[in-house]
C-alpha cells in the first residue's frame, strides 16, 4: 500500500485515497470547436508512462480534495505533490533516473 | 525414552519434558523443543510423504522452512485441521496430531505410486498434450482423475472457529530475520536508539547458530539478545514471518501465536497479521543450502548437510548411522565431521571440486575420515529410505576414473553450496545482481528504504556477517533519523549511499544444475523440484521443445512453482538450463519472487473481516418496521433493501401481484430512502447544474422538480433522479441508489479540477433525508390530514413539483413524483422521524387498503410505464435517445458533460439499439433477462451456422395489471421495428415476441396527473 502525502492533509495510507489517472487532461473550453479526433484523444487516448507520471489524486476519505502527484511508475516512489492549479515541480535532484 | 535415534547429550530439547504425539495413527513421544520433524527422525520415522505427481516415497530434505516434502496436516478437530505445513516448521506439543499427505491407503504402501511407473505418460505439460481428446472427457474424466491423484493436504471440511488478529505498527528500522547478521543488526540500531521491531520466523532467535554447537557463539547471542530485550524501544516477534514486502516499505508479517500450544485459550486469537510501516528495513534472511541433482536424489534419508547438523546439534537426533557426504563446498564437512563425533560412521565424502580445499576439509582428513575429489553420485538404491549409493569419480572430459564404488549407507548428506534468500529484496522490486564470487544472485539496488546484510547478500562467514549486521543497522537507524518527515515517502533524500558488499567466501560457491554422469542418460530420475516431481528430463524436454526463457521454463515444467516457490531448487533450474542452452546463469536470467515467502492462512489474511464484518451493511431507518413486517430484504450496493412483503403462504410471485395492484387501486408504501441526495448550493448552483447535466435548468422554477439525465463525457448515461429548486440557490438533486457516491465525486472533480471560479458547495445528504414513497390513486386521501401548511390539490401541487411544510409535524419535504405511473408522493424527512412518519401514514392509509411494497414491486410497476433503471436497461454504451430520452436534453444549451459526443456519428448511427417492449406469444412465458433477441425465423440471413442477435432483453416481468408477461429490451433499430414479430430463445425453444412501445399502461399519463 503505497503512503500518499494529502498536501492539505499530511501522509496518510493509499486506502485513503482514490486514483483520478492522468493529470493535465484539460477538458477544452469549447467542446464544439474540438474536431473528432482531437476529441477521442482527449475521451480515450492517456499516457501509459514508463517513469515519471502526473497524475491526480483524491483524498476521498479525508479532506475530499483533488490534487497532482508527480510518480515514478517503475518503483512507486512519489517525486512530488501539488495542487491542482499548480504546475509540477522540478523533480528532486537525486530522483532515480535509472530503473531501479 | 524420546526416541532410538536420540543422542544422550547436547542439543537445546528439553529432555525433562517428554511429549507424546501421533502420527497417522501411531504414538510416538518427543521433547519439548523438538519439531515434528526432529521428533519422528528421532523414532526413526524417515517416510514423512508422497510426492505431487509420482507419489514417491519422500523424507525431509531440510530441517526449515525450505523443507519441500514433508508436508502435513495438523489436526485438532474437525474444524481446526491445517493442511500443507512444513514438519520441520510444526512446533511439537502434548497431543499432537499428525497425518501424512497425498497417499492411499497409507503412506508405506500407496496405489498412486503407480503414476511412477506411468511417468512417460506425464512429461512437463503433459495435461496441454495427453488429455486432448475426446473434449468431453475433459470435464468427466481426466480432471477428475488427475486431480484426485495429485494433490496437496485437504481443506477442512467446517468453518474456522479461530479468532485471527491484526495489527498496524510503525518503527524506525525493521529487521527481518533473527540469525546472526539480524540480531547485530537489531543491536546496532537499538544501540543508536531507534524504534526497532526484529521478526523471526522461529520460535527461537538465532537462526543458524541455533545449530551451531561452539560456544563463543551462543555466548554472543545470549548476550545480544539480553541487551535486545532489555531495550524497551525494541519490539522481539518470535514466529513471525515476514511473508509479503509492499511499496513503500510496508512489510507484512504472519505471527503465530497459539499453533504451538496444547491447550490454546479460546479468546486467543491464533495468528495475527502485522503491517509494519518501517522507515528502514532490514534484511537479514540468510541462505538456504542447495541440493545436488543427481540420479534417485529424492529417497527418504537423502537430505542437506546443513539440515543434518541442525537435526543433530539443535534437537540432539542422530539422522544416521552410516552416512555419505556428497558436497560441492567446504562448509558441508561439519555434518560429516559432527556426526562423526556423535558416533555415525562415515562411509565417504565424496567432493565434486578437483581439490578439496578449505579447513573444514582439512578437519576432516585430520579425523581420518575418507574424501574422494572429482566425485559424483550416479544413483541410490532402497525402496522407503536410501540404503546405498554409486560415487564414481570423473576427469574434465566426464570419462570415469576408476570403476564406481557402491556404498552401504542409511543417510546422504549434500551440499551445493548456499543459496542467498533475496525473495523480500526481489519482491521490493529490488535488483539481482550475478555473484561471480558466491555463484548466485545477491541483492543489487535496492527500489525501496531497504539494505541487505549477512548470508542473504553472500556474506557467509560468522564473524563478516555479524559485523555485516552490525554495520546494516547503524546506517539504517542513521537514515531513519535523517530522514525528514515533511519529505514524507519522496524518494531517497537524505539516505546514505549503500556501503560496499565485505569480501565473499569464495569456498561457499558450491554447484548449481545436474552433478555430471559418464552417460547422458540414466534410468532414474533426478530431481530438481521435489514438491513439484521436475526433473532434469522435464527441463531437458522443454529446452529440447525451443523454450529459452527462463520464465516460460518455469511455467511450462511447473518448476519452482510449487508452495515452496523454489527455495531448493531455483538456482539448479537455472544451472540446469544453463548447461542445456550453453548459456551463462546471469544471462538465463531469474524469475521474480512473489508474495508469501511461506504459504498464510486466510484466516491471517482475512482478519476480523468475515462474517458479519466482511463488508459493511447499510441499512435504512425503516430497516427494523420491514423486518418486523416480514419483509424478504435483497442486497443493492451496500444496502439492504425490502424486495417484498409475503404473507402467510404467500410466495414471491403471489405477494408482488398483490402489491402492484394495491398500488394500482388504492396507495401503497415503499422505502425510498436509499436513494443518492445530493444539496447543490451556491450562487453558481444553477450554473453548476447546467454545465454537468443534459438538461436545461435555467427556467426551473422554486417548488418545481425535473427528471434530470447526467451524461458521461463519452455520451453515454451515466445516472439520473429527479432534481428539484428548493431556493433561488439550491438544488436537491437525487440520484439512483448506487450511483451516488460516483456522482457526487463526478460533482466535485468538475467543481475541484475545471470550474474552479464557480461558487457552489456539495454535500450528500442521502442518509439525512428519509424518503417514503406513496404511490397510488388514495395517496392523497391518505395525506390530506397528515400535512400542515402544504395544499395538496393537483393545482396547487402538480405532479414534478415540490414543497415545504410539516408532515405529521415533523419539518420535510413534499415531492410530487412518480415512479410508478399511479398518483404519487415521496415524503423526505430527517432520519430520525422516519419511523414515526411512516407508522403515521401507514395506520392513516389502513381504510385505504395501505400496502407496503418493496422492491420487486417497485419494478414491475416502473417497466408497465416502460421507465428505465440506470444499469438494467443501460449498461455504459447506452445513449439518451436509445432508452428514448432524448427529449431531455437541452440541445439549445452551448455545452454540457457529453454534448460534443453525441455528435459522434456512431452515437447516432440508425441501427443502435433502441428500448422497446417485447410481448410474448404466449402470455404466461416470462422471458429470461439478458436473453438473446433473434430475427423472426423467415427474416434470417441463410447460410449463417448461426443468426446473430439483434438486441436483448433488459427487463423481463410478469405484469399483474396487465395479466401478462412484459419485457423492456434494446434492439437494433428497435423503434421501427415496433409491430414486428422477433423471436426469443428460451429453454423450452424459441418464443416469438412482438415489438410495442416501451410503455405498457397508461400512455397518456392520465393516471400520473390525477
Amino acid at each position: 500500500m503505497l503512503l500518499i502525502t494529502c498536501p492539505y492533509c499530511g501522509t496518510r495510507p493509499e486506502l485513503e485515497f482514490a486514483y483520478g489517472g492522468q493529470a493535465h487532461v484539460a477538458r477544452p473550453q469549447d467542446p464544439a470547436a474540438v474536431g473528432a479526433q482531437d476529441w477521442a484523444d482527449f475521451l480515450y487516448m492517456r499516457d501509459n508512462t514508463r517513469g515519471v507520471h502526473a497524475e491526480r489524486w483524491r483524498h476521498t476519505h479525508g479532506c475530499g480534495r483533488f490534487f497532482n502527484a508527480l510518480r515514478d511508475t517503475r518503483s512507486d516512489q512519489f517525486l512530488g505533490i501539488y495542487r491542482v492549479g499548480e504546475s509540477a515541480p522540478a523533480l528532486p535532484p537525486d530522483a532515480p533516473k535509472e530503473v531501479p | 525414552m524420546s526416541g532410538a535415534f536420540r543422542a544422550a547429550a547436547g542439543g537445546s530439547v528439553d529432555r525433562s519434558r517428554p511429549l507424546r504425539f501421533r502420527f497417522d495413527g501411531a504414538s510416538f513421544t518427543g521433547l519439548a523443543g523438538d519439531t515434528l520433524a526432529s521428533a519422528l527422525l528421532a523414532n526413526g520415522v524417515h517416510l514423512l510423504g508422497r510426492s505431487f505427481k509420482y507419489h514417491r516415497p519422500r523424507g525431509l530434505l531440510a530441517a526449515g522452512a525450505e523443507e519441500p516434502n514433508a508436508l502435513v496436516t495438523v489436526r485438532r478437530d474437525q474444524a481446526r485441521c491445517t493442511p500443507n505445513l512444513r514438519a520441520t516448521q510444526v512446533e511439537l506439543y502434548e497431543g499432537l496430531e499428525a497425518h501424512s499427505q497425498n497417499r492411499w491407503p497409507s503412506l508405506a504402501f500407496d496405489i498412486g505410486a503407480i503414476n511412477d511407473l506411468l511417468s512417460p505418460l506425464f512429461p512437463a505439460g503433459f495435461y496441454y498434450k495427453t488429455f486432448m481428446w475426446p473434449r468431453r472427457a475433459w470435464k468427466t474424466l481426466y480432471e477428475p482423475f488427475i486431480r484426485a491423484a495429485a494433490g496437496l493436504g485437504r481443506a477442512p471440511s467446517e468453518a474456522d472457529p479461530d479468532r485471527y488478529g491484526n495489527r498496524y505498527a510503525h518503527c524506525d528500522v525493521l529487521v527481518v530475520g533473527a540469525g546472526p547478521s539480524g540480531v547485530a543488526a537489531a543491536v546496532a540500531a537499538g544501540a543508536a536508539g531507534a524504534r526497532v521491531i526484529l521478526c523471526d520466523e522461529q520460535a527461537q532467535f538465532g537462526g543458524s547458530l541455533l545449530s551451531d554447537p561452539d560456544q563463543p557463539p551462543a555466548a554472543w547471542l545470549a548476550a545480544s539478545l539480553a541487551s535486545l530485550r532489555s531495550n524497551a524501544r525494541v519490539t522481539l516477534l518470535p514466529r513471525s514471518t515476514a511473508f509479503g514486502y509492499f511499496p513503500h516499505n510496508l512489510v507484512a508479517l504472519n505471527q503465530r501465536l497459539t499453533d504451538h500450544l496444547h491447550d490454546p485459550a479460546s479468546v486467543q486469537p491464533r495468528e495475527r497479521c502485522w503491517q509494519v510501516r518501517a522507515r528502514e528495513v532490514v534484511l537479514a534472511t540468510g541462505a538456504i543450502e542447495r541440493p545436488l541433482v543427481f540420479p534417485g536424489n529424492d529417497r527418504p534419508g537423502i537430505m542437506l548437510a546443513a539440515a543434518a547438523r541442525s537435526f543433530l546439534n539443535r534437537y540432539a537426533v542422530i539422522p544416521g548411522r552410516r552416512v555419505v557426504l556428497i558436497t560441492a563446498c567446504d562448509e558441508a564437512y561439519r555434518a560429516a565431521l559432527e556426526l562423526h563425533q556423535a558416533g555415525s560412521a562415515i562411509a565417504m565424502i565424496g567432493d565434486l571440486r578437483a581439490r578439496a580445499v578449505g579447513p573444514w576439509a582439512e578437519a576432516a582428513r585430520t579425523a581420518g575420515l575418507p574424501v574422494q575429489t572429482q566425485c559424483t553420485l550416479l544413483g541410490t538404491g532402497g525402496r522407503l529410505r536410501v540404503s546405498s549409493v554409486r560415487l564414481a569419480r570423473l576427469d574434465a572430459q566426464q570419462r570415469l576414473l576408476g570403476r564406481p564404488q557402491i556404498y552401504a549407507c542409511d543417510l546422504v548428506l549434500m551440499s551445493g553450496g548456499f543459496t542467498p534468500s533475496v525473495h523480500l529484496h526481489s519482491q521490493s522490486r529490488g535488483k539481482l545482481a550475478w555473484d561471480e564470487t558466491v555463484q548466485s544472485f545477491i541483492p543489487a539496488q535496492a527500489a525501496e528504504r531497504t539494505r541487505s546484510a549477512g548470508a542473504c547478500r553472500g556474506v557467509f562467514s560468522l564473524a563478516a556477517a555479524i559485523q555485516d549486521g552490525s554495520a546494516a543497522g547503524a546506517a539504517a537507524a542513521r537514515d531513519a533519523a535523517a530522514r525528514d518527515p515533511a519529505a514524507g515517502n519522496a524518494g531517497f533524500a537524505g539516505r546514505a549511499p549503500e556501503p560496499p558488499i565485505p569480501e565473499r567466501d569464495a569456498s561457499m560457491a558450491g554447484f548449481s544444475g545436474a552433478l555430471p554422469q559418464p552417460q547422458a542418460h540414466t534410468g532414474s530420475k533426478a530431481f530438481v523440484d521435489w514438491q513439484n516431481d521436475v526433473t532434469t528430463r522435464d527441463l531437458a524436454l522443454a529446452t529440447r521443445e525451443g523454450f529459452a526463457s527462463i520464465e516460460h521454463i518455469k511455467r511450462y515444467t511447473t518448476t519452482g512453482m510449487a508452495t515452496d516457490q523454489g527455495k531448493t531448487s531455483n538456482l539448479n533450474a537455472l544451472g540446469f538450463v544453463s548447461q542445456r542452452l550453453d548459456k551463462a546463469i546471469a544471462e538465463v536470467g531469474l524469475t521474480t519472487f512473489r508474495m508469501p515467502y511461506t504459504p498464510v492462512t486466510f484466516g491471517s489474511l482475512a482478519g476480523f473481516a468475515r462474517g458479519e464484518l466482511f463488508d459493511p451493511v447499510r441499512t435504512t431507518p425503516l430497516h427494523d418496521w420491514a423486518l418486523r413486517h416480514g419483509a424478504v430484504f435483497e442486497d443493492v450496493g451496500l444496502w439492504k433493501r425490502a424486495r417484498y412483503f409475503p404473507r402467510a403462504g404467500e410466495h414471491m410471485h403471489a405477494a408482488v401481484a398483490r402489491e402492484c395492484r394495491a398500488v394500482r387501486s388504492a396507495c401503497g408504501i415503499f422505502d425510498a430512502s436509499t436513494l443518492g441526495k445530493i444539496e447543490v448550493v451556491g450562487p453558481d448552483a444553477v450554473t453548476l447544474m447546467n454545465r454537468l447535466y443534459a438538461n436545461a435548468w435555467n427556467n426551473l422554477a422554486i417548488g418545481r422538480c425535473r427528471y434530470g439525465l447526467l451524461l458521461r463525457e463519452d455520451g453515454f448515461v451515466l445516472d439520473d433522479g429527479v432534481v428539484a429548486r428548493t431556493a433561488e440557490q439550491r438544488l436537491h438533486v437525487t440520484t439512483t441508489t448506487g450511483g451516488a457516491a460516483r456522482v457526487l465525486a463526478l460533482m466535485e472533480d468538475y467543481l475541484q479540477t475545471e470550474w474552479r471560479q464557480l461558487q457552489v458547495w456539495l454535500t450528500s445528504t442521502t442518509e439525512q433525508w428519509a424518503v417514503i414513497a406513496l404511490q397510488g390513486p388514495e395517496s392523497r386521501r391518505v395525506l390530506q390530514g397528515l400535512v400542515e401548511d402544504i395544499d395538496l390539490s393537483a393545482a396547487a401541487l402538480p405532479h414534478m413539483s415540490v414543497a415545504r411544510g410539516r408532515i405529521c409535524g415533523v419539518p420535510g419535504l413534499l415531492f410530487r413524483v412518480s415512479f410508478t405511473g399511479e398518483l404519487g408522493f415521496e415524503v423526505n424527512v430527517p432520519a430520525d422521524f422516519a419511523l414515526t412518519v411512516w407508522q403515521a401514514i401507514y395506520q392513516a392509509g389502513a381504510p385505504y387498503g395501505m400496502t407496503s411494497y418493496g422492491t420487486e414491486a417497485m419494478h414491475v410497476l416502473r417497466a408497465e410505464k416502460g421507465y428505465i433503471i440506470i444499469g438494467q436497461e443501460t449498461d455504459g454504451t447506452v445513449t439518451a435517445d436509445d432508452v428514448g430520452l432524448s427529449w431531455a436534453i437541452g440541445r439549445s444549451k452551448p455545452d454540457f458533460v457529453g454534448k460534443r459526443s453525441l455528435a459522434r456519428p456512431a452515437l447516432s448511427a440508425v441501427d443502435r439499439k433502441q428500448l422497446v417492449g417485447l410481448l410474448t406469444a404466449d402470455p404466461n412465458t416470462v422471458l429470461e433477462e439478458g436473453s438473446q433477441v433473434l430475427p423472426a425465423p423467415g427474416q434470417r440471413a441463410p447460410r449463417l451456422p448461426a443468426p446473430r442477435p439483434i438486441g436483448h432483453v433488459t427487463s423481463s416481468y410478469h405484469s399483474p395489471t396487465l395479466d401478462r408477461s412484459i419485457a423492456l429490451a434494446l434492439i437494433a433499430g428497435g423503434r421501427a421495428r415496433i409491430g414486428q414479430t422477433l423471436s426469443v430463445p428460451t429453454a423450452a425453444g424459441e418464443m416469438p415476441v412482438t415489438v410495442t412501445s416501451a410503455v405498457f399502461y397508461d400512455p397518456q399519463g392520465a393516471r400520473l396527473n390525477g
